[in-house]
């Protein structure tokens, strides 16, 4: 092939990338592996996960899977790991991507929305860089994101969008109830601020009061950054109805619906705006129109910004992504219905508040914060969350996340989650485990 | 053969600069530039009040298949949009030098740009770029 194409050795192929450029060597990464041997470790590894007992969320929710999700999704017809460009897209992929946008439009009551981003993190990302886009009367690229936004979301979209100029504005919260204070905001009042990020149900899976936040934003010229958990969107009131006119992007984490947790990823994102928005909102979006026949059909579009038309000057440079994942996501949606999806968030909301009321009964145990929460709740402790956390882990219990890095203010701090696959049985071994486990520390 | 009309100044770019009485400018985008996007479905234009130096991006103009800059020929304040460009596009198409235009600039400085070409070296232009 190399003589065909007429060049002498593959290391010609290169010779566009500046020498100073190349790595000729990559450490840490091991030598190539055989199928049999990528099997054999993978099998290894996965087995070394053992079936705890699972109480963490922390913006990665293990909810039950309908078996028809992944038997449908993996099938030939649909199998694919990315969002295909036009060209190679298949009606019926296309019809898949349009209903994941009909529900997700739905979900948070809003006009539009994508087919889909990488994850929940780079989505918040890539709504700040939109709203910088999106609002032309703010000039300063300031936007407030309040320390009950996920830790995780708030370090990936700093990094993601400091090359890019944005100052990213950390809002203080309020120790009783574990929720940004309206109050907090009052120091900016009439100044130029780009956007306000409210995450609901946030961190601490305490509730927001997302009218009043909502309404200082409008009232201030800053657009509305909705960070959400579709899950309990059926039960919450959606962006698109927050203050008197509505979030102005809302965007979160789909992994909730039919994606196993699996360690980490992948997961899926989602976005959705208003739209007089829709040219500034990034990645793919597929449209219902007619053939010439005037038979019904799908096809992308709203193209022209996007990276492979736009390149430099693209609105982002996310093109292909969550595909398998999205279509996992929508089949998830669909064998729910809105019915079964409120059956579930209840269920959540049940089951913490069991959880919370069972784990509080225990001595050195109670809650951090007062006020209504979804399917989370941060825990305090009088004695150090590591040590507690290994010791349940040695029983087979992930006890939830330690908040000690991200919010060492708060004390010993565990924030806990239980959806609707914890039982009655799950949380009182849980509730025991951790009576005896405290017991014996204070004895000792 | 596209229209090139004599009393306007152009840019390689093919943007087209009209001075007005009262000192503003008028700015637009060539025959040629329309007919080589297509049909124009969106054109996203400067408010007023944003302060541009020469050869800024300042307005978007997007086709079906591309999203194309058009860059401001002369520094200035703008003095307006043509917000009538926001429902109808299509106006750049159909009258590319008249109701077509993309915003009004009051110029700081010399307006005269020094870059700037008649008709006749746009023409030339034009031609050679085939």
């Amino acid at each position: 092939m190399l003589d065909h194409i007429g060049v002498e050795g593959i290391d010609q192929l290169f010779d566009e990338i500046p020498k100073e450029l190349r790595v000729d060597s990559l450490p840490g990464v091991p030598a190539g592996m055989s199928e049999m041997e990528v099997a054999r470790m993978a099998t290894a590894r996965g087995a070394s996960d053992g079936r705890p007992l699972n109480f963490i969320g922390a913006g990665a929710y293990e909810h039950h899977i309908p078996a028809p999700v992944w038997a449908l999704t993996t099938r030939g017809e649909i199998y694919s790991s990315y969002t295909p460009y036009q060209a190679e897209a298949s009606q019926g992929t296309l019809q898949i991507m349009y209903e994941f946008q009909s529900m997700i439009a739905g979900l948070t009551a809003m006009e539009i929305s994508n087919a889909s981003l990488y994850d929940g993190a780079s989505a918040l990302a890539e709504a700040c860089l939109m709203a910088v886009r999106a609002n032309r009367r703010s000039k300063s690229t300031r936007i407030l994101v309040p320390c009950t936004v996920n830790p995780t979301w708030r370090r990936v979209a700093g990094v993601i969008t400091e090359g890019q100029g944005l100052v990213l504005e950390e809002l203080p919260y309020c120790t009783e109830h574990g929720t940004t204070v309206p109050e907090a905001l009052a120091r900016y009042t009439g100044e130029d601020i780009t956007a306000l990020v409210i995450q609901q149900p946030n961190f601490f899976g305490q509730l927001e009061d997302v009218d009043a936040l909502s309404r200082w934003a409008r009232a201030n010229g800053a657009l509305i950054i909705a960070a959400v958990n579709p899950v309990a969107l059926a039960l919450l009131v959606p962006p698109g109805e927050w203050g008197d006119v509505g979030a102005d992007i809302a965007c979160g984490e789909a992994q909730p619906f039919g994606v196993p947790l699996s360690s980490g990823g992948p997961y899926v994102g989602f976005m959705a705006t208003r739209s007089e928005h829709v040219r500034q909102m990034p990645g793919r979006i597929v449209g219902r129109t007619v053939d010439l026949e005037g038979k019904p059909g799908f096809t992308l579009t709203l193209q022209a910004r996007e990276q492979h038309i736009r390149r430099g000057k693209a609105t982002s440079n996310i093109c292909t992504n969550q595909g398998l994942l999205m279509t996992a996501a929508t089949i998830h949606l669909a064998l729910l219905g809105p019915v079964g999806l409120e059956r579930v968030a209840s269920a959540c909301v049940a089951r913490t508040r069991e959880l919370v009321t069972a784990l509080c009964a225990v001595p050195g145990v109670r809650a951090a914060f007062a006020g209504p929460r979804f399917h989370e709740a941060v825990l305090l402790l009088e004695r150090p969350v590591a040590p507690v956390l290994e010791a349940l882990a040695a029983e087979g219990i992930i006890g939830g996340h330690d908040l000690a890095r991200d919010y060492p203010e708060l004390g010993p701090a565990l924030l806990v989650c239980a959806t609707e696959t914890r039982t009655s049985a799950d949380i009182a071994a849980y509730a025991g485990t951790l009576a005896r486990l405290l017991g014996r520390a204070a004895a000792a | 053969m596209s229209q090139i009309p004599g009393d306007l100044r152009y840019t390689k770019s093919h943007e087209w600069l009209r001075s007005l009485p009262d000192g503003g400018v008028e700015i637009g985008i060539s025959d040629h530039a329309q007919s080589a996007l297509g049909d124009l479905v969106f054109v996203e234009v400067p408010e007023a009040g944003r302060i541009l130096s020469a050869g800024d991006a300042c307005a978007v103009v997007e086709s079906v298949k591309a999203a194309s800059d058009v860059y401001s020929p002369v520094g200035g304040e703008v003095l307006a949009g043509n917000d009538l460009l926001k429902t109808q596009p299509e106006l750049v198409n159909q009258d590319p030098y008249g109701q077509g235009w993309i915003m009004r600039l009051r110029p700081t400085g010399d307006a005269g740009g020094a870059n700037l070409l008649d008709a006749t070296a746009y023409a030339a232009e034009v031609a050679a770029a085939g």
